[in-house]
């Protein structure tokens, strides 16, 4: 059998830490599913408050930021995601985990280089690519004559 | 009360995740990096028309994941657009996902900044 760096590599990752996938993944979709179902409490609730559907989407969308960054205050976010993985990583609680999460870390080292600046390490790019992706389709919009005014 | 709406943002919203969690098992990808792709692909999705239906059918499940974010950049947008042109291709996104935006900001800092170093127990 011929081997090269490559395939032993691939060979290597199959074989040594079984990673239970399926386990992974049913994990990450009971707490990924529960997490949106209490996005959708949250928003039920701010449109029986007589919020229009936007709006609400918003105020849930605040609310689940709070909640998220509140849990991760108390460390009871990195509990779940211990087991959640992408579970918890992907709704919008976990860009709030991962806001708080390294500006926590970094406290020590001040209010402005420390808790300031590393409140970004993860959302700096996550608004710097979604809100260029944004101009971009914007300007697209433009130039396909999607625009109203000036 | 419709039963079904919580129903179909549970499996929506949690197969999301599962497919990002094979991403995650499977490829080099961090989870900062799956954020990313999941935020532009959202803006990319909502601008092929593609995510709407999605949103209406899920609703806290397509919102809630990251991908919900792009799509609020891209309605914005969108919308922005239709009202003012050229401006609303800068204004629309950051608008349509202002509340998300300042509130993982204000919240961050906020929560940051009372958090009690972790205990090494």
């Amino acid at each position: 059998m011929k081997l090269d760096k490559q395939s032993y590599q691939r060979l290597l990752e199959q074989k040594s830490p079984p990673s239970p996938l399926p386990l992974d993944c049913l994990k990450a979709f009971l707490f990924g599913g529960a997490i949106c179902t209490v996005g959708e409490t949250v928003s039920n609730f701010w449109q029986w408050r007589g919020l229009e559907t936007t709006d609400a989407a918003a105020a849930t969308s605040i609310t689940m930021v709070f909640l998220g960054a509140l849990l991760t205050c108390l460390h009871l976010y990195e509990k779940m995601a211990k087991h959640a993985g992408a579970g918890t990583i992907v709704p919008i609680t976990g860009f709030a985990n991962s806001i708080v999460s390294p500006a926590m870390e970094f406290k020590s080292e001040g209010l402005v280089l420390g808790v300031g600046a590393k409140l970004f390490v993860i959302a700096g790019p996550v608004l710097t690519y979604g809100i260029s992706a944004s101009v971009i389709y914007g300007l697209i919009l433009v130039l396909l004559g999607g625009g109203g005014g000036a | 009360m419709n039963w079904m709406e919580y129903v179909n943002a549970f499996w929506v919203g949690g197969a999301i995740c599962a497919i990002c969690q094979v991403f995650i098992d499977r490829t080099k990808l961090t989870p900062a990096r799956i954020l990313v792709s999941l935020v532009v692909l959202g803006v990319a999705l909502q601008a092929l028309g593609l995510y709407q239906p999605v949103v209406d059918y899920a609703g806290a499940g397509a919102t809630i994941p990251l991908l919900g974010f792009g799509y609020s950049l891209a309605k914005g947008v969108a919308k922005a657009v239709a009202e003012t042109g050229l401006l609303g291709a800068f204004t629309g996104g950051v608008t349509g996902a202002a509340g998300g935006i300042a509130a993982a900001i204000v919240f961050g800092c906020l929560f940051a900044l009372i958090a009690r170093p972790k205990s090494r127990s």
